[in-house]
């Protein structure tokens, strides 16, 4: 039994769902808890015929509550657990996952967003961002991913596992069901080569010894008694999660140095920006393009960085204003228009953007 | 074609060769048999089932994955002069809403429960259901389902029967037995008539094309594969208790 499913590098053209079982093998991921939901069904499947010969584990719980709470007690049991899910299965997760946002539990969950709202469609959405950056009846300590592609996929799929375990808030790789199903090259590498180092996990409960004797005993707890304690619990963890912020948040930049319109987007939605650009700057117009990779935390500073020579902003999302919410609140008090292309279900192409931009001026 | 089928959705959408569609042609005829068109509210799953959304001339409800029972069961409780027919697969039925059925037993719900058993997650693309039978290959036992590992088979009406009280109608039937299953399906719809109690009937059905399975080879496994395992017959018949 090789315990190294991935070595060297290797360029290969895969679906995102076959992505993220291969990153999750490569990151040295224990078990799996899962339940059938498109557009995620794949990553289980390839698990499930991986997973054995590496020694690695799954089980097929009976809803997404309990894959989400079984994620919890395999994580607190000292294992890389994770899960994958979407649309209706997202809602079910975050009941286990307030659990995990205020008890500092490091799971992992893969979203391939679909449409919403209620069961809709199986296909594609960015309809799954306010759900998954603040969804639990916390306050939205969670790490969350938005890719943009395969690349992206097994990048951050196992950099989630590093994120969780590091930083022990819930982490998210929210990515969707065109990524999900889509074929793309991509590079896959085994982590230690590239000199990434896997954060080993710990156990949580069942450490060696007497308990009470040979260690403290852990009495992990999920309940509090007044609302002070309950205060000061909550304050403890915005303390740990503003001091992490820093170093969380992730974005990227595109010709916004002098940009007069900036185009906002995340995910998959972001290449149709990145391919607009050369279009219309060709045309004369100075447009650029910020993309956050974290939805949460939001990288606040550097989008009002960006649009700093902006005289107008640009949203463009497949959902009716979930990411907008998120840049107004990033932008506040900037006295800036903000125009947008809000595409609920529906793709969006580079095309429609130079045609918006074009009119719009 | 049964009167209380909307002929506008006909043909179905079902995949040549599954059993949904004769399990649901079987409900038409119970339906107009009892004469009940007019008063039944019929609700469906997610999973094959969804697409029996239109396919009667009987209002109906398309819910979420597992929640088809308690929806039929809120219709009920307010409008107890329906007959609210609750529609669903093994994943919807035994694993997601296994909760809500073995409550709806429980508080002995005067609604009628039509369970289609075929072994897998038809839907999602054929994953490991409830029901998948031991050494059974899926999509997520590509190895075929190890009960050591995957625990057996769930037996439906053998829990609910057991669970269900007094006034309770449970049967398991097969496509493979239509007049059988008919029978069945048709008591489980008087005995919520009678307002005598909750209703259950499992129905063994096929799935050629997750099975991946030609039509010999899809009957042998309905006929023999899962009759072994199910067993068909009633489990439960007020009718029987009070003689
Ligand atoms: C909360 C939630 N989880 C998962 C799904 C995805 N899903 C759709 S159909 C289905 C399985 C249906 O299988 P079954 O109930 O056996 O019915 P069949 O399709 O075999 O008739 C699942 C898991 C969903 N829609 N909602
Ligand atoms: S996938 Fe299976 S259960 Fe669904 S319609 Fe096709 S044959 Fe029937």
């Amino acid at each position: 039994m090789s315990d190294k499913p991935v070595q060297g590098e290797k360029r290969v053209f895969m679906t995102g769902n076959e992505v993220v079982a291969w990153a999750a093998l490569a990151a040295e991921v224990d078990i799996m808890y899962g339940y059938p939901i498109t557009p995620q069904n794949e990553i289980m499947h390839y698990w499930t015929r991986m997973a054995p010969k590496f020694g690695r584990k799954f089980l097929q719980t009976e809803d997404e509550i309990s894959a989400g709470f079984t994620t919890v007690g395999g994580v607190m049991a000292g294992k890389k657990a994770f899960s994958a899910t979407a649309g209706p299965g997202n809602t079910l997760f975050q009941e286990p996952m307030s659990m995990a946002e205020m008890m500092r539990i490091p799971t992992v969950v893969v979203i391939q967003q679909r449409g919403g709202p209620s069961t809709a469609t199986v296909i594609y959405s960015q309809q799954e961002v306010t759900m998954t950056t603040f969804g639990g009846n916390g306050e939205g300590f969670r790490v969350v991913y938005s890719t943009a592609g395969h690349q992206d996929l097994y990048d951050y799929t196992i950099k989630s596992f590093n994120t969780a375990w590091k930083y022990r808030f819930p982490t998210f790789v929210l990515a969707d069901g065109y990524q999900a199903k889509m074929r793309e090259p991509l590079t896959i590498y085994d982590p230690a080569e590239k000199g990434i180092e896997m954060v080993k996990p710990e156990p949580f409960v069942g450490r060696p010894g007497m308990p009470g004797v040979d260690r403290p005993t852990q009495y992990l707890r999920n309940t509090y008694n007044t609302e002070v304690e309950l205060y000061d619990a909550v304050m403890d963890i915005a303390k740990d999660y503003e001091a992490a912020m820093e170093d969380l948040m992730e974005w990227e930049n595109f010709m916004t140095d002098d940009a007069e319109t900036l185009i906002v987007a995340h995910g998959v939605v972001s290449r149709a920006a990145q391919g607009a650009l050369p279009e219309l700057r060709d045309a004369g117009i100075k447009v650029g393009h910020f993309r956050p990779i974290t939805l949460r935390p939001f990288a606040n500073e550097e989008l009002r960085k960006a649009a700093k020579n902006a005289k107008k902003i640009l949203v463009v999302e497949s959902a009716y204003g979930q990411f907008l919410k998120l840049v107004k609140e990033a932008l506040y008090g900037m006295d800036l228009p903000i125009e947008t292309i809000l595409r609920p279900g529906v793709g969006i192409t580079s095309e429609e953007i130079v045609a918006r931009i074009k009119e719009g001026r | 074609m049964p009167k209380s089928w909307n002929p506008e959705t006909k043909p179905h959408k079902f995949c040549p060769g599954c059993g949904h569609g004769l399990v649901l042609k079987v409900l038409g005829d119970a339906i107009d048999e009892l004469e009940i068109q007019d008063k039944v509210v019929f609700g469906c799953d997610i999973g094959c089932s969804l697409l029996a959304w239109d396919f009667f001339n009987c209002d109906s409800i398309q819910t979420h994955h597992g929640r088809t029972t308690p929806v039929i069961t809120g219709v009920k409780r307010a409008t107890p002069d329906r007959i609210g027919i609750a529609y669903m697969g093994d994943g919807g039925g035994y694993a997601i809403g296994s909760q809500h059925l073995v409550n709806a037993a429980t508080r002995n719900e005067k609604i009628t429960v039509i369970l289609v058993n075929n072994t897998n997650y038809g839907m999602t693309g054929g994953q490991m259901a409830p029901t998948t039978l031991p050494g059974q290959k899926t999509e997520t036992s590509p190895y075929g389902r190890d009960p050591l590992d995957t625990g057996y088979p769930t037996l439906g009406p053998e829990m609910v029967s057991a669970i269900a009280r007094e006034g309770a109608y449970v049967a398991r039937g097969t496509m493979s037995n239509l007049r059988q299953l008919k029978k069945f399906i048709k008591k489980a719809l008087q005995n919520q008539i009678d307002g005598k109690g909750f209703s259950f009937v499992e129905a063994l059905s096929s799935c050629p094309t997750n099975w991946r399975t030609n039509a010999e080879a899809t009957w042998n496994f309905v006929e023999k594969d899962m009759a072994d395992y199910f067993k068909v017959g009633e489990f439960k018949a007020p009718a029987k208790e009070e003689k």
